[in-house]
């Protein structure tokens, strides 16, 4: 059976405990969920667990920043970006205390608790906070790396798990860098910036559409803050159109951070964006909620027709 | 106990440190005046007395650390730190100006002996609570020191930092108050009653050690007996008066963060015994 991503965070973060001792891993009684647990088990004397308290323990990890440990901060995505956030914008934004901030059961993928517990803000939030990173991983191996680095980076970062199993999309061994996206699959008629969950239904709507005869670029960036200009220059211009691909508001994340660039820069090309419409979900099958919320593969292959239209016509 | 001599000087150094407050503040016309009076006694014996700093290098691992969660009384600890020797006394001239490194309240990148960001109120804490446990990770035998407000009790999150601390307690942490019973918008007892404060310290697990605020040897005494009491968390209550010093302003919510006018400020410094 697949591993779930935070599956393979919490594997990472026992493979990194035992190299480095500075690491100190927070959760808020939910380690069983975060997966904090398998670090809890590995080293129990460096886990600390601070009950239902995100607030504290986000104030508690900047104090163990301060004095050299680099602390983990484990819950859900939609609470450490909320209850959290107060410590995080001091402390780690304004203050820039690297503490790392682990935000599981993102988007939707909490599915049957309901919009209470679904995460889709939380990449806006966080990517307006100064001197933060904010990294969503895709895979295993993006996992692995997001957690190595991490813990190499003396920054507040912020990293977006799921709840779910995730494609794997890299070999183990696959090497990443901050601030540069990876294009996955190469295209010429379009690109599909996606992130996270979206990598996977990108590349299978591209799939999907090459039968069509439609050449589909598909690039991860996993890396929404530092976001990559360079690549998002490049595929503009090669492409000439853009669809972006999250599992999170359409307002403030990765299809923001992409039409900054473009718009800052005066290089216009038609766009169209996936993800969920400026609306809260409500509780159902994850499968189901990705269908009705316009995040799956079929809805990224929609949106691929509809900026290829615009194209067209501004082509005319 | 503090020698005869040495609570000569750090009272000699508080009435000093009153004085050049309210020219500060009266100069910059911005500035919380209340809050700072009160807290002037606690921050002197910490950082006279009680902490290990090296204002030579004031980023030392094994230095102790102060956490003021109660940030709005920045002024008096920038005071306290200038005299200290962390930075000159005359830049305290630049408060809350542009381009200053005094900000309006604490932050740890800009101000060398500042160990801690604050000014959101309910915080100090939980960081000092964090840092206490790191060091004590780490087998530093450093002490970590947070000035709650009582004001800032309203706060839930100082109540989860209590709990946590009852459970990690690190026997390298203490806890003041500065119960100066004025928040504000008026009296504690008004804005948001905070009843038998020892018994809910010691209903979370504290011991409670009670002081006057303003006496400095008491301070210190108060300061030794919570480091021999390892089995719970420590928490001074420093009964203080806001405003302390300044007769119209001690016990006024309305001199929390009010600027001096001409007129007050003549007052104040003749009270506080004349300008040098």
């Amino acid at each position: 059976m697949a591993k779930t991503l935070r599956e393979y965070y919490g594997e990472a973060l026992v493979r990194y405990g035992k190299e480095n001792d500075k690491i100190i891993v927070l959760d808020a009684d939910v380690s069983g969920s975060t997966r904090s647990a398998l670090f809890r088990d590995a080293f129990p004397d460096r886990h600390l667990n601070v009950g239902i308290a995100e607030a504290n323990m986000t104030g508690m990890a900047a104090g163990l920043a301060s004095v050299g440990m680099i602390p983990f901060v484990n819950t859900f995505a939609a609470f450490v970006t909320s209850c959290g956030l107060l410590a995080a914008r001091t402390f780690g934004s304004y203050s820039k205390l690297p503490i790392k901030l682990v935000g599981t059961y993102s988007g939707m993928s909490d599915a049957f608790d309901g919009p209470s517990h679904h995460a889709l803000d939380d990449i806006a939030i966080m990517r307006a906070q100064p001197n933060f990173e904010v990294i969503v991983p895709c895979d295993a191996a993006s996992t692995d790396w997001a957690v190595r680095h991490c813990v190499e980076t003396e920054k507040p970062i912020y990293l977006r798990m799921s709840r779910d199993v995730f494609p794997n999309i890299y070999p183990l061994d696959e090497s990443f860098e901050i601030g540069k996206g990876k294009v996955v699959k190469e295209g010429t008629d379009v690109t599909v910036f996606a992130c996270g969950l979206m990598v996977g239904h990108a590349l299978t709507a591209a799939e999907l559409l090459e039968k069509e005869g439609i050449s589909v670029r598909v690039a991860d960036m996993f890396s929404i803050k530092p976001i990559d200009r360079d690549l998002i220059f490049r595929c503009a211009a090669e492409t000439k159109a853009i669809v972006t691909a999250e599992e999170h508001s359409v307002i403030g994340g990765l299809s923001s951070a992409v039409s900054e660039v473009l718009a800052q820069e005066g290089f216009p090309v038609p766009m169209e964006f996936v993800g969920i419409n400026d609306t809260h979900g409500e509780c159902g099958p994850y499968k189901e909620l990705q269908a009705k919320y316009g995040f799956d593969a079929s809805a990224v292959a929609n949106k691929i027709r509809r900026v290829l239209d615009k194209k067209e016509k501004n082509g005319k | 106990m503090m020698n005869q001599a040495e609570t000569d000087r750090l009272n000699h150094l508080c009435r000093q440190f009153r004085k050049d407050l309210i020219e500060v503040l009266h100069e910059r016309q911005t500035g919380h005046p209340g809050g700072s009076l009160s807290v002037c006694e606690i921050l002197t014996v910490l950082l006279f007395e009680e902490m290990r700093v090296d204002p030579d290098h004031p980023d030392r691992v094994d230095r102790d650390r102060l956490i003021l969660s109660k940030g709005h009384a920045a002024p008096m600890l920038y005071r306290v730190l200038a005299e200290r020797g962390f930075f000159p006394v005359e830049e305290l001239h630049t408060l809350r100006k542009l381009n200053s490194r005094l900000q309006g309240h604490p932050c740890l990148l800009d101000t060398p002996g500042v160990d801690m960001t604050s000014g959101p109120l309910g915080l100090g804490l939980s960081v000092g609570l964090g840092a206490a446990i790191g060091l004590q990770k780490q087998g530093l035998s450093s002490r970590v020191y947070v000035v709650l407000g009582d004001g800032e009790l309203n706060e839930g999150t100082v109540w989860e930092a209590v709990m946590s601390a009852s459970k990690f307690h690190p026997e390298n942490l203490t806890t003041i108050v500065d119960y100066n019973g004025v928040q504000l918008d008026g009296p504690t007892s008004v804005i948001m009653p905070e009843g038998d404060l020892k018994a809910k310290f010691e209903a979370f697990g504290w011991q409670v050690l009670t002081c006057d605020g303003h006496i400095v040897a008491d301070l210190y005494d108060s300061l030794q007996k919570a480091k021999t009491i390892t089995s719970k968390p420590v928490v001074i209550i420093a009964k203080t008066v806001k405003g302390k010093g300044v007769s119209f302003m001690e016990g006024q919510n309305a001199w929390h963060g009010k600027a001096i006018d001409d007129a007050h400020y003549e007052i104040a410094i003749s009270e506080l015994g004349g300008t040098d």
